[in-house]
């Protein structure tokens, strides 16, 4: 076995003419927590689905677990636990039954399940939902309860799809914690997502991507450092007004983007800049100074927002 | 409360191979599991069916039938030994079909629940294959408790009327393993139900020499019969039961058809299985 647990060459994969991921390299080791972020459409969900071993590719090398997913399909996803982007729970069984058919279609003994249900159950903070028909979850519930499933084999890499897409806040901070303390118990973590603070909480390192191929690569800091300011000093000046300043605030720093709503300004130091925009006779109606992003990353390689 | 450490041992744990030989029971398990949460509804329909058509067709219609046609009977036998294979049949294929196509529909669609199988071992031959073993398993279990009221009708005059029980699972596997496939073929399913229901189910019902011989049918509408499982497999049934007369080819005939349903079927949704999970 190769000392990744994922290797990808020139990874591809076309939909007819649509070109959906393009020829892309990447590899994630033992350990490690690893994310692809990027705006729906980016090709990450399809990159998981390769990685998933259940689509193929049309062209390249792809290496999981030591194996090739096109002659190794059920041998590589017998040690992947796959959190899908779309819940696909079994709505008319409870939720430890939920668990329960989950581990048998690994070919888990019975006994080894029921005892593993009890162990889920308090890791997703279910204890008290075990006999609760899945349809009347929360939607926090239910996604955690796609994670305990994908758990049940112990899986020597847990792949999660957007996993707090569609929560409130509440409910994605609890996954959060959950999903944390799987990165500090060393378990393998491929992560999708479009939202840059849940990389950067959860991620050891993330490829960004943007219409099937890789942007930039490293983990978020070093990733932040390379493609932005430390600062970003945010400035609203009314919608007709953002882009007549702009050539004037455009003098003033590094670099800035205009936004229909607001203009971004790169800078070292937020506050200094905000005094000479002052001082220069212009009044913004709102300002805010704040540390660059992966979203700032994002707009810097691509000219676009993560969330469109 | 202390939160569990998650542990990484799939390697020494999952026994793919076993994963994989067994695959299709694991789907099926989990199918049962699901039906017995309406196993009330199952049972119901089961004994509700025949009772409402033995009182309505067998007794009512039955007692007119046999009184003028005397002594010579329908095909020689009671009104209700005639009947008797056939409506055991027609139960057969609407307890597979319910488990067939709905199960379908709703892993493909509704819960996407197959795309989640298929990230386990599981391929999707095996989901296919598992969900119709389930159907199975159901259509079996209402055809006995069919007979069961039958017997209770004093319905079942023939000491080889049990014979109807497998050609009537027979019906029920052959065209549930052929619906499986085209409800597996399905993007859009709202005509499918009234199709199925008004174009395809209620004139086979109708149509399959189920009430009357096939041959008292004006001759261009017979081969509705001759598609029909129904049709093949009442053939066999009324055959077994009570001696209906038919030549030795004709019988073949009759298995072959259903065989020949029952594989291409099993095939053709094995694949559609397939190549819908792996888009």
């Amino acid at each position: 076995m190769s000392e990744y647990l994922i290797s990808a060459r020139g990874l591809t994969k076309k939909f007819g003419d649509f070109t959906a991921v393009n020829g892309i390299d990447f590899d994630v080791s033992k350990g490690e927590s690893f994310g692809l972020l990027g705006p729906n459409g980016a090709g990450k969900s399809t990159v998981m689905r390769m990685i998933g071993a259940t689509s193929q590719r049309n062209a390249g090398d792809l290496t999981i677990l030591g194996k090739d997913p096109e002659r190794n399909g059920p041998q590589i996803r017998a040690h992947l636990g796959v959190v899908p982007q779309q819940d696909s729970l079994d709505m008319h069984l409870s939720v430890s039954e939920n668990l329960y058919i989950y581990g048998r279609y690994f070919g888990l003994p019975r006994k080894f399940v029921k005892g593993k249900i009890e162990e889920l159950l308090t890791f997703a903070q279910l204890e008290e939902k075990r006999d609760a028909k899945v349809e009347a979850l929360s939607g926090g519930m239910k996604r955690r309860l796609t994670i305990a499933r994908a758990l049940v084999s112990e899986p020597e890499i847990l792949m999660l799809d957007e996993p707090t897409t569609g929560l409130d806040p509440q409910a994605r901070h609890i996954l959060w914690d959950r999903l944390f303390r799987l990165k500090e118990q060393g378990v393998t973590l491929v992560i999708t997502t479009h939202f840059m603070d849940e990389a950067e909480q959860l991620c050891d390192r993330l490829i960004v991507m943007d219409k099937g191929t890789i942007m930039a690569e490293g983990s978020p800091a070093s990733l932040i450092k390379d493609y932005s300011t430390k600062e970003v000093l945010e400035v609203r000046f009314g919608s007709d007004r953002n882009q007549e300043v702009a050539d004037k605030l455009r003098a003033m720093c590094e670099r800035i983007e205009e936004l229909p709503d607001r203009v971004l300004m790169y800078t070292e130091d937020g506050e200094s800049l905000l005094e000479k925009i002052y001082a220069s006779g212009l009044h913004p109606k709102t300002s805010l100074v704040r540390r660059s992003s992966l979203e700032d990353v994002f707009l810097r390689l691509t000219g676009r927002t993560l969330i469109e | 409360m202390s939160i569990p450490t998650i542990r990484q041992g799939s390697l020494q744990l999952v026994d793919a191979a076993k994963a994989q030989s067994r695959g299709a029971l694991y789907v099926a398990e989990a199918r049962i599991r699901t039906m017995a949460k309406w196993i009330g509804i199952i049972f119901a329909i089961a004994i509700a069916n025949p009772v409402l058509y033995l009182i309505s067709v067998g007794i009512g219609l039955g007692g007119l039938i046999d009184k003028s046609v005397g002594s010579v009977g329908v095909d020689g036998v009671k009104y209700l030994t005639f009947l008797a294979p056939a409506l055991l049949a027609q139960a057969a294929i609407q307890g597979t079909m319910d488990e067939t196509v709905f199960p379908t529909i709703e892993g493909f669609k509704w819960n996407r629940t197959f795309y989640s199988m298929n990230s386990t071992p599981l391929s999707g031959a095996q989901i296919s294959i598992g969900v119709f073993l389930a159907a199975l398993f159901r259509a079996s279990y209402t055809v006995l408790l069919y007979f069961g009221v039958m017997w209770a009708f004093g319905a079942l005059e023939s000491p080889h009327a049990w014979l109807a029980i497998p050609t009537s699972i027979f019906a029920g596997a052959s065209f549930g393993a052929l619906m499986q496939s085209v409800a597996a073929k399905l993007e859009d399913e709202n005509y499918f139900f009234v199709v199925l229901g008004r174009f395809i189910m209620m004139p086979l019902f109708l149509f399959s020499g189920t009430f009357f011989p096939l041959t008292s049918m004006p001759f261009f509408l017979q081969w509705i019969g001759w598609i029909s499982p129904l049709w093949h497999a009442t053939e066999l049934g009324r055959y077994l039961t009570y001696g209906h007369a038919i030549s030795s080819t004709l019988m073949w005939v009759h298995f072959a058809v259903l065989v020949t349903m029952l594989i291409s079927g099993l095939i053709l949704s094995a694949h559609f299985f397939t190549k819908r999970l792996a888009k």
